[in-house]
């Protein structure tokens, strides 16, 4: 019984259907199984086959980005049913992330936004044109592990170095890894300005994410 | 004598021409767009547009829509600096210009991409005043050893420098715009004079889908009133910020275009404007944006044709490749789009010199593309007539030993007729191995050195180099720099 639920889940992600993965999540609600297990045992094998058919080149990125959000209708399903319970979903770590200061190149971020968030990481879009501040302090609001910077513009790219200086400035450099990214953005560029990571793309962004936030 | 006939590419059939626009009139009307500028809305508001400033959108109706269509000039003609050579650019005229705003350079020496810097920015220029078939000069690289905040007009005071060239160029910041008109005013000798004889056309994106952003809204009103040609370059990712379809896609970039005209009419009727555009087939492997993907060059001959349809000039970013050094790549995506868009008659093709996506500039790559220029060029010219007969008169006397190579008919026609190679390689097998197997690359490294050897820099009045260095200085400074790194020449 429980086994088809979950395999109906693990479908519903590798199919990419939203409201199927929403409406599973709510009949697992009703049927008060354990939520923490539904996320371990149905959809979190979903997302990972996602991520071997991508790597098998079998998916593209329109279904890879569907899976990511028949993931994340299921989560917010669950989500607020979890902080009723008060139990929490295992996270692979909270990321802020968002397109630095006078820059709106958004279409790359949203990317790392949304397979991070299918990554398992919380994730906190903050949108583009961000002023530095808001990175800050949303990072301290919600106890991030990492900050993202996105950057296309190489006027913009700077304001990744400035956030780093911010942080120093106000002592909280180590508290957070800082990953960076965007088209004029390289590793050499992190490694100048003292970043924690760089990564070319979003598959390569969520490597470095959970080898950077250390949580597994 | 017959003409010769202007070769032509017309991707669509009238009616779908007519319905792609219709569509887009629809968007417009319907979902409108989202304009994060309160001046345009404002303007947009007055001109009788549907504005909800919570949402920041406007819908507009066709008959505005239509009448600053019949506002826009058909043509816009380009001057170079002296003032006296114009370039139409409309009808079914062709300028190459080298593809804008690379973040990068390819370095020959290494074969890696690098940030740029003003040497760099100061052979670009040179190279491309020395190039024929590139009538335009971009502002095409970012040169890292300034400020950023200063790096949009920076690449521009260079340019106006060491070049007669008319410019494409454009705005990275809203406070660009000034200093940038203002170097452009100077070297023509006024605003009036500016305006009368552009030197520079100015690209703004809109953002897809069905956006305009604050900065590039405002560069279409500062344009328009300046008398500056504005360039509307929509660029739609099929599948990621617009419909996956061609079609779809050209709906897309219709509606944000004509935003665009509207805008930049509104803001001074009769504002020059240019159709233009850089959409591309998104990759939906890589999450990259193709501009070798030959669904791009569709995109791009097909909007043009609607363009045409509108009666407007128009522009592309074509002949480019998305290869990262100069290989059999760069090559074939380029003269494919090269021939594509000229054939399409787009009037302003952004891209020589160009890979990696937009990112990154090669000099080499530069003087390559050029031949592929001439070549296009070659092919637009057409097959003409010449003579009457044609070739009869030629065979009159016909014996078996005749001789074309010392006819004189052929050392009447050859030059014109035919083009030379340029940097193709034409050398039989052996000679080529005698001469050392030297790919094209390797002969464009040393024509890039001889070319910017023989570069002379083009005489400027003390006066007005002082004049524009201390425009160029002033906003340096409002950007945090005390000098201008020296220029080196
Ligand atoms: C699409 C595009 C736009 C769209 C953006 C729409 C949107 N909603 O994002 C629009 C039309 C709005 C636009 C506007 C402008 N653009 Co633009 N744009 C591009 C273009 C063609 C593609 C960018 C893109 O989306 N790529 C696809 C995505 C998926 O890739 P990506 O962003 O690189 O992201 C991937 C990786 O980099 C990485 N990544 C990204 N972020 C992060 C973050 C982290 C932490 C990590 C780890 C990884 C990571 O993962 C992503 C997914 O794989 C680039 C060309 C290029 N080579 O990048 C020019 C480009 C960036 N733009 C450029 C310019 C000049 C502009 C304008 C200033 C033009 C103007 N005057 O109007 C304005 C900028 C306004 C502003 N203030 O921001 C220049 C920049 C030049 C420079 N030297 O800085 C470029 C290089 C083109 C060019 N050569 O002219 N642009």
């Amino acid at each position: 019984m429980k086994d088809d639920l979950y395999r109906s889940m693990k479908e519903a992600i590798i199919a990419g259907d939203r409201v199927r993965a929403a409406a599973l999540a709510q009949d697992a609600i009703g049927s008060g199984v354990d939520l923490l297990e539904v996320i371990e045992k149905g959809y979190v094998p979903g997302i990972q086959r996602v991520g071997e058919l991508w790597e098998e080149g079998e998916y593209f990125l329109p279904e890879l980005i569907s899976s990511a959000e028949a993931m994340k209708a299921a989560m917010s399903v669950l989500d607020p049913e979890l902080a009723r319970r008060e139990t929490k979903a295992r996270t692979a770590g909270k990321a802020v992330i968002g397109t630095v200061e006078g820059d709106i190149h958004d279409i790359g971020k949203n990317l790392v936004a949304s397979m991070l968030q299918a990554g398992g990481f919380e994730v906190h879009d903050l949108g583009a044109d961000v002023a530095l501040d808001r990175f800050i302090d949303r990072a301290e609001a919600v106890g991030a592990d990492l900050i993202c910077l996105s950057a296309l513009l190489t006027t913009t790219m700077i304001n990744q170095k400035r956030l780093i200086g911010l942080l120093r400035d106000k002592g909280l450099r180590d508290k957070y890894k800082v990953l960076v990214g965007g088209a004029p953005a390289s590793a050499k560029w992190a490694e100048d300005i003292g970043a924690d990571g760089y990564a070319e793309n979003a598959v390569a962004a969520v490597k470095l994410a959970k080898a950077l936030a250390g949580r597994g | 004598m017959i003409e010769a006939k202007r070769p032509k590419l017309e991707l669509l059939d009238r009616p779908f021409v007519d319905r792609i626009v219709d569509e887009g009139m629809t968007l417009l009307e319907r979902q409108g767009v989202m304009i994060e500028n309160p001046e345009a809305l404002d303007l947009l508001g007055e001109a009788g547009a549907d504005v909800d400033r919570g949402a920041q959108r406007a819908r507009m109706g066709r008959p505005l829509v239509e009448r600053c269509l019949a506002s826009t000039p058909a043509s816009v003609t380009l001057y170079d600096r002296s003032g006296e050579k114009a370039f139409v650019v409309g009808g079914d005229q062709v300028h190459f210009d080298p593809g804008s705003a690379a973040v990068t350079m390819l370095d020959h020496e290494t074969q890696e991409e690098r940030q740029a810097v003003t040497r760099d920015l100061v052979d670009f220029t040179k190279l491309v005043e020395t190039l024929e078939h590139l009538h335009f000069q971009s502002t095409g690289l970012i040169s890292s050893d300034v400020p950023p905040g200063a790096s949009d007009a920076y690449r521009l005071y260079v340019g106006l420098r060491l070049s007669t060239k008319p410019f494409v160029t454009g705005t990275f910041r809203v406070e660009g715009f000034k200093p940038m008109r203002d170097l452009l005013a100077a070297v023509r000798g006024g605003e009036g004079e500016l305006r009368r004889k552009p030197l520079a056309i100015f690209d703004a994106c809109p953002s897809p889908p069905l956006k305009w952003s604050h900065l590039t809204a405002q560069s279409l009103i500062d344009a328009a009133r300046a008398g500056i040609p504005s360039e509307l370059i929509s660029m739609g990712m099929t599948g990621a910020t617009s419909p996956v379809t061609i079609a779809g896609t050209l709906v897309q970039h219709v509606a944000e275009n004509l935003c665009g005209l509207v805008i930049c009419q509104i803001a001074s009727p009769g504002a020059p404007v240019i159709f233009g555009g850089s959409p591309s087939s998104f990759d939906m492997r890589k999450g990259t944006t193709p501009m070798g993907a030959v669904e791009t060059m569709m995109i791009d001959a097909a909007y043009a044709q609607i363009a045409k349809a509108l009666n407007l000039p128009t522009h592309a970013y074509m002949g480019l490749s998305d290869a990262k050094v100069n290989d059999p790549q760069a090559g074939l995506e380029t003269a494919l789009g090269a021939v594509l868009g000229a054939l399409a008659g787009v009037n302003v093709i952004s891209g020589p010199g160009m890979l990696d996506f937009e990112s990154a500039q090669s000099l080499e790559k530069l003087v390559i593309d050029d031949g592929i220029c001439a070549m296009v060029y070659r092919l637009l010219a057409g097959i003409a007539q010449r003579d009457q007969p044609i070739a009869l008169g030629l065979f009159e006397g016909f014996t078996p030993d005749m001789q074309f190579l010392s006819h004189p008919h052929t050392r009447k026609f050859y030059k014109t007729e035919h083009i030379p190679a340029g940097l193709a390689d034409r050398d039989p097998y052996d000679a080529w191995v005698a001469a050392g197997r030297t790919s094209i690359v390797d002969k464009a490294h040393a024509d890039v050195a001889r070319r910017i050897g023989a570069y002379v820099e083009p005489p400027m009045d003390a006066s007005l180099r002082m004049e524009i260095e201390s425009i160029m200085t002033a906003y340096a400074r409002s950007q945090g720099a005390d000098h201008l790194p020296p220029l080196g020449i």
